[in-house]
């Protein structure tokens, strides 16, 4: 065949498959890892970087790890040099300090009940296609309540001091509190500062910058130390209920803005094509622009909730025990002291197994909630 | 006449289009301002229930403010307008009357995105008029069978092309039974060869005696459906007539000059 589109009547050329190298694994590697010189360099280099790199890094955390001793010379000593390979033995030691913190033992399946309920209430938020969605959404709004009593106690069980409270606990006790009463405030705080009346919107405004003009650090320290000057005397208020109250007006402070951004994206023809419907205020926003602002504004959000998360950690500065305040704490037995390593990547694995799930959970939404073409 | 005029002439003339003497909206000296800006400049309309407007005149001219404030989704600062019986007011509970009763499609189409087109039909009947699920899927699959595009119904909006988004919107709007339909430059953001198919819409609608009120320059529509014309420019209704008439005769220069722009280019 030598000049195939002469063979056809104009307008009656038929569809050729494509060349070879252009489809398939080959047009793949072709159109990605080797489409110019730069490219193929880059290519190589990856290679090379992964080659070399990644064995060593696996040999430290895996295969010559160290997973059972009863202090870091026995460990050391079960190793070919030492130091030569992680000591994870150490860890495991304090794996239920790190968990539960301080709580009493006796009380521990408290926690791990509360664990499994919140998985079971997080269920049906997430996943849109469970069967009786609708008794799990109730149940995830009674959950907070529920988890309330069985880690507080009162009311039959025992009851449990929250300064005892620690670990991994603490930790996804600020963040799931923090992520859903935030969200909720955000949007009601993104309403307010688009508000036609003036005092909503300038109280709306005011709250929202003073907020983020101020760091969480400094509103944790008012939290800790400064309420009880505007409070009336012998009034007590637990400190872990103020840090929730003021990492979840912070977090929301931003979902405000985040969600702001969203609004503005929303034509005017759909709140117009909303009111000439006949829905009123309430129904439009629940119906018609909340869900596409909410779409627009996912990876805002979800960004804000992953910085959420992470900022828990500053509660370690107000003298609360958070996995970092756990850590460094167990680095100063005199048995372990000098595994450093091994603590704060532990630690780094446990958030960003959590932020990693969150960022991969906001694409797949992104994905879901895609209807435009 | 053009050669695009004449693609969406008459075939036959409409028969069963009959006028009521009740009346459905009435404006009396309706003035508007957007800030210094005069739009509205005493508007005096009575629209009885079965008629067919068609309004036309140049862009700015406040064509469709006019109808905006039919349904309040523009605010006129003097005068009076009643829609269906209803003093449109301050008064929310008047205002949304006046919308369930009052269907509006515009010129963007204003479809849903998130919603598929049997959702973005049956919510306004659920949510305004408290139909259960069922019952406002039913009716929301008879109007778009009678747009013709009920194998549309679990797509998306954004799948569809602008000729099938319009007459997805007018099915919206008519799955909530209004007594008047408002018209905005339908046909103004479509490709010429969908303009026809949302017309058909609108000629069928009007042949079921539905009381309209049309912005649009599409003429053979209006020489084929209207019993009214009207021409509006710098805020004042210039002139009205019966299709017949206000083509063959235009009384006033600006709308012979109109007509001279819109029918020759």
């Amino acid at each position: 065949m030598t000049d195939a589109s002469q063979n056809y009547e104009t307008g009656q050329h038929p569809d050729l498959p494509p060349p070879l190298s252009e489809v398939g694994i080959l047009g793949w590697l072709k159109h990605n890892l080797f489409s110019s010189p730069l490219n193929t360099v880059m290519t190589i280099l990856a290679i090379w970087f992964l080659w070399a790199f990644i064995p060593p890094v696996l040999d430290w955390m895996l295969f010559d790890a160290v997973w059972s001793a009863d202090s870091r010379k026995e460990c050391w000593a079960l190793m070919e040099e030492p130091e030569g390979a992680a000591c994870w033995a150490f860890i495991k030691s304090r794996f239920s300090l790190f968990i539960y913190g301080f709580y009493p033992e006796a009380s521990r399946w408290r926690v791990d009940l509360s664990f499994v309920l919140l998985v079971l209430a997080v269920l049906p938020v997430l996943v849109d296609k469970m069967p009786g969605r609708k008794f799990g959404l109730i149940y995830a709004i009674a959950f907070p309540f529920i988890a309330g009593w069985l880690l507080v106690g009162g009311l039959g069980l025992e009851p449990v001091e929250t300064d005892q409270f620690g670990g991994i606990m603490l930790t996804i006790i600020i963040g799931v509190t923090g992520i859903s009463f935030s969200l909720p405030l955000g949007i009601l705080l993104a309403l307010g500062r688009r508000s036609s009346m003036p005092v909503l919107k300038m109280l709306s405004i005011m709250f929202i910058e003073f907020i983020r003009g101020v760091p969480l650090i400094a509103l944790l320290f008012i939290a800790s130390s400064m309420l009880n000057f505007f409070l009336p005397p012998g009034t007590v208020f637990d400190l872990l209920l103020r840090v929730l109250i003021m990492v979840t007006l912070f977090s929301a402070a931003y979902i405000a803005e985040v969600i702001r951004g969203g609004l503005q994206a929303i034509p005017r023809g759909q709140y117009e094509a909303a009111d000439s419907l006949g829905l009123n205020f309430a129904k439009a926003q629940i119906l018609i622009i909340m869900p596409q602002a909410l779409k627009i504004s996912i990876p805002g959000i979800v960004n804000s909730f992953i910085g959420l998360f992470k900022d828990t950690t500053l509660v370690l500065i107000i003298g609360m025990l958070d996995p970092l305040g756990i850590g460094r704490a167990s680095l100063a037995d005199a048995d372990w002291s000098g595994l450093a390593r091994e603590v704060y990547l532990f630690i780094a694995m446990f958030f960003f197994i959590c932020c990693f799930g969150m960022a991969r959970y906001s694409l797949y939404l992104e994905k879901k909630l895609h209807t435009g073409h | 006449m053009s050669d695009a005029v004449q693609e969406h002439e008459v075939r036959e003339p409409a028969t069963q289009m009959t006028v009521g003497d009740e009346v459905a909206v009435e404006m009396n000296a309706v003035h508007k301002w957007y800030g210094q800006f005069h739009v509205l400049k005493d508007i005096n309309l009575t629209v009885n229930s079965g008629e067919r407007i068609v309004i036309c005149g140049p862009s700015g001219s406040g064509k469709s403010t006019l109808i905006r404030c039919i349904n309040r989704l523009e605010v006129h600062q003097k005068g009076d307008i009643i829609v269906d019986g209803v003093k449109l007011t301050n008064d929310l509970k008047n205002i949304e009357h006046v919308r369930r009763e009052v269907g509006m499609v515009f010129q963007a189409f204003n479809l849903f995105p998130h919603l598929t087109v049997l959702e973005n039909c049956a919510l306004a009947p659920i949510w305004v008029r408290n139909m259960s699920r069922d019952e406002a899927e039913e009716i929301a699959m008879q109007y778009l069978e009678r747009v013709k595009i009920p194998e549309q119904a679990l797509k998306y909006p954004g799948q569809l092309s602008g000729g099938q988004q319009q007459r997805v919107a007018i099915a919206r709007s008519l799955c909530m039974s209004p007594k008047i339909m408002l018209f905005d430059e339908p046909t103004s953001a479509l490709d010429p060869e969908m303009i026809s198919e949302v017309l058909d819409v609108m000629v069928g609608l009007a042949e079921s005696g539905m009381t309209m009120l049309c912005v649009t320059h599409e003429m053979g529509f209006a020489r084929r459906v209207a019993n009214r014309v009207m021409f509006m420019d710098g805020g004042e209704i210039i002139e009205q007539n019966d299709p017949e008439n206000f083509f063959n005769n235009p009384q006033s220069d600006r709308t012979k000059l109109f007509l001279s722009q819109i029918l020759h280019n």
